[in-house]
């Protein structure tokens, strides 16, 4: 018999069977592909209707939304105390800052967020613009219209702040700076002079190997050993620095990761073209390697926004320390008041935190170019 | 060392080691200005070392290397001012992911040289169309065939001006029916009159356009010779060896 062969007709084009395509066939592959699946999709499925239930029987069936007090979240069998929330929502945002002040407060956060929107919508112009004025303006507006002293407003000092306002300094305080920062460090780490990685790698070994916790502390009681005598600096700013200063040896640690999968041609190309050092990292390099670590710089950002809530040790009231401390108002002190501010600070950080999270995503899916290594 | 105004690139004496092994031993060679110099050898000779010493992407450890009239030594001002006048195209194409291929183009000439935008943007259009893709300008790398990336690349580091192109082995990572476009680009720069020393197992393109070419081995040169009389009488029984195993 011969091997020859020779196709003379096209083997016809057949549509796909329906177990390949179809709603059903979605459902069968994602839920039963195997009898064992199928018994354990019902278990996970009857479990997460169960969870499901139990909060929304007490988040909201059983739940008390009118009380002018305690009296009602307190009887048997009541679920969340919403009106405790109402009442304290707006010392949550504010803090205890002085009631006449809240204005500059409310500036404060129109115009971050504002100026952060058009920063972080691709469409809208001014980039540059809006960049200067968020990272360089900004601070020094809200520096001055928060503390006052100055330009005719009441002093207004930081242990007043409290709150969302103090999480949002601290938090974006040290998001903003860890980032260069980090950069800077990641970039020594890896430097060819010795004095310049042995300092870095040393910093940032020193600061990642110590807990937040300790670092505020040592931040509030240790910084003054630094300082000439008698400056003592305002424990807020202590606490913004601690955070900063740890956020950016992780961040460093983060964009190093992002350096070292940059390949060497990459190098070899910017210098063969004649690019020096700063602007071959600057135009070639990090726009590359932060890319890649986007999921890690953000993963930093949800973790640092979290941990903000660690400097109620020292005796700051972040959002936390505000919350817990309405729980002893003996007005509202119920057993189910503190699970109800639990509940609803949880969903505040989560709302922040999930914003970050898909907008990271989207960022990712934007920067794709397509390209292959 | 004095230098000639003739030559493109001198090397005298030049030697080089990877901790304690000897890659490159005892190079000379001058390459005078508008010659093209096909370079070839087994892998491991030495032959993309030395040419990477030339824009000192590596650094030889004595010897003199003058190019283009300026000494290479570790004076940074000096290696910067060698770079802008050489160009390189690599195995890989190395081109920027994250930029499109204007951006890729016109980056260094704005960075570097200072050309204002729409200046650089014009000279980067007339390259790619000398390699023949100016309708890929506002693509990105990812999106181009390994031949189209090469000639960008290409298009890139003439868009410095360079008065010397070094090549190293830039076909050697295409896929075959991609070669001829990018030997055909090379062929058409040297008839040009670019300056070229190009690291190479395409013969064909050695014969066609080289003024001599080099056999290296074990970092040294083994046998220069131009390219029909090197072809056919090599002298070395390395070389002899060489060819006979590349032109069966």
């Amino acid at each position: 018999m011969s091997i020859a062969f020779v196709r003379t007709a096209d083997a016809p084009l057949l549509p796909a069977p329906p177990t390949v395509v179809g709603w059903q066939a979605a459902l069968r592959h994602r839920f039963m592909p195997t009898p064992l699946s199928g018994v354990a999709s019902i278990v996970v499925g009857t479990l997460l209707v169960w969870v499901l239930w139990t909060i929304l029987d007490w988040a909201l069936i059983r739940a008390v939304f009118v009380a002018p007090d305690r009296v009602l979240c307190n009887a048997e069998g009541a679920g969340a105390c919403w009106p405790f929330i109402g009442e304290k929502l707006l010392q949550w945002v504010y803090g205890f800052y002085p009631h006449s002040e809240r204005w500059r407060v409310n500036i404060v956060y129109l115009m971050g967020a504002v100026s952060l929107a058009g920063l972080l919508i691709p469409r809208i112009p001014w980039k540059g613009w809006n960049a200067i004025f968020f990272f360089v303006i900004y601070p020094v507006i809200t520096f001055f219209l928060l503390l006052g002293g100055r330009f005719g407003l009441t002093y207004v000092e930081t242990s007043q702040w409290g709150g969302m306002l103090v999480t949002l300094v601290l938090a974006v305080t040290a998001i903003v700076t860890s980032v260069p920062i980090g950069i800077l460090l990641a970039l020594g780490r890896r430097s060819e002079m010795r004095v310049v990685s042995l300092l870095c790698t040393l910093f940032i070994e020193v600061v990642r190997g110590v807990p937040l916790v300790l670092v505020l502390f040592m931040a509030a009681n240790m910084f003054p050993l630094f300082m000439p005598p008698g400056v003592n600096p305002d424990k807020l700013l202590k606490a913004v620095i601690g955070t900063a200063l740890f956020a950016s040896a992780y961040m460093a640690e983060v964009i190093r990761g992002g350096l070292q999968a940059i390949p060497k041609g990459q190098y070899e190309a910017s210098q063969a073209l004649g690019l020096p050092y700063w602007k071959m990292m600057g135009l070639i390099v990090m726009p590359q390697a932060l890319k890649i670590v986007i999921p890690g710089i953000v993963n930093n950002f949800i973790g640092l926004f979290k941990d903000t809530s660690l400097v109620t040790v020292v005796g700051i009231f972040d959002l936390l320390g505000i919350v817990q401390s309405g729980f002893n108002d003996p007005k509202w002190a119920s057993a189910q008041t503190g699970n109800t501010g639990y509940f609803a600070l949880a969903m505040i950080y989560w709302v922040f935190c999930f914003g970050m999270s898909r907008y990271s995503m989207y960022i990712e899916r934007k920067l794709n170019t397509g390209h292959k290594r | 060392m004095a230098s000639n105004a003739q030559f493109a690139v001198e090397m005298k004496s030049v030697n080089k080691w990877y901790g304690q092994f000897h890659v490159l031993r005892d190079i000379n060679l001058e390459v005078k200005k508008g010659e093209r110099i096909v370079i070839c050898g087994p892998s491991g000779s030495g032959k993309s070392t030395m040419i990477r010493c030339i824009n000192r992407l590596e650094e030889h450890q004595n010897g003199d290397i003058v190019v283009d009239g300026i000494p290479l030594t570790a004076n940074l001002k000096n290696i910067d001012d060698v770079r802008r006048e050489v160009g390189m195209v690599f195995q890989h194409f190395n081109l920027f992911p994250h930029l499109t291929v204007m951006e890729n183009c016109t980056l260094a000439p704005i960075w570097v040289r200072k050309m204002p935008k729409a200046e650089a943007e014009a000279a980067a259009m007339k390259f790619l169309t000398r390699v023949k893709i100016p309708e890929q300008a506002q693509k990105y790398p990812g999106q181009l065939s390994g031949g189209q990336q090469q000639r960008v690349a290409i298009a890139r580091s003439l868009c410095m001006n360079p008065k010397i192109m070094l090549f190293d082995e830039p076909t050697s990572a295409l896929d075959p029916e991609m070669i001829k476009e990018v030997l055909e680009v090379m062929v058409d720069l040297a008839q040009g009159g670019m300056t070229m020393l190009c690291v190479t197992h395409e013969m064909a393109f050695a014969r066609q356009v080289a003024n001599r070419v080099i056999f290296m081995d074990q970092g040294q040169i083994v046998e220069e010779n131009e390219p029909n009389e090197f072809f056919k009488h090599p002298k070395s029984p390395r070389t002899k060896l060489f060819l006979e195993q590349i032109l069966h």
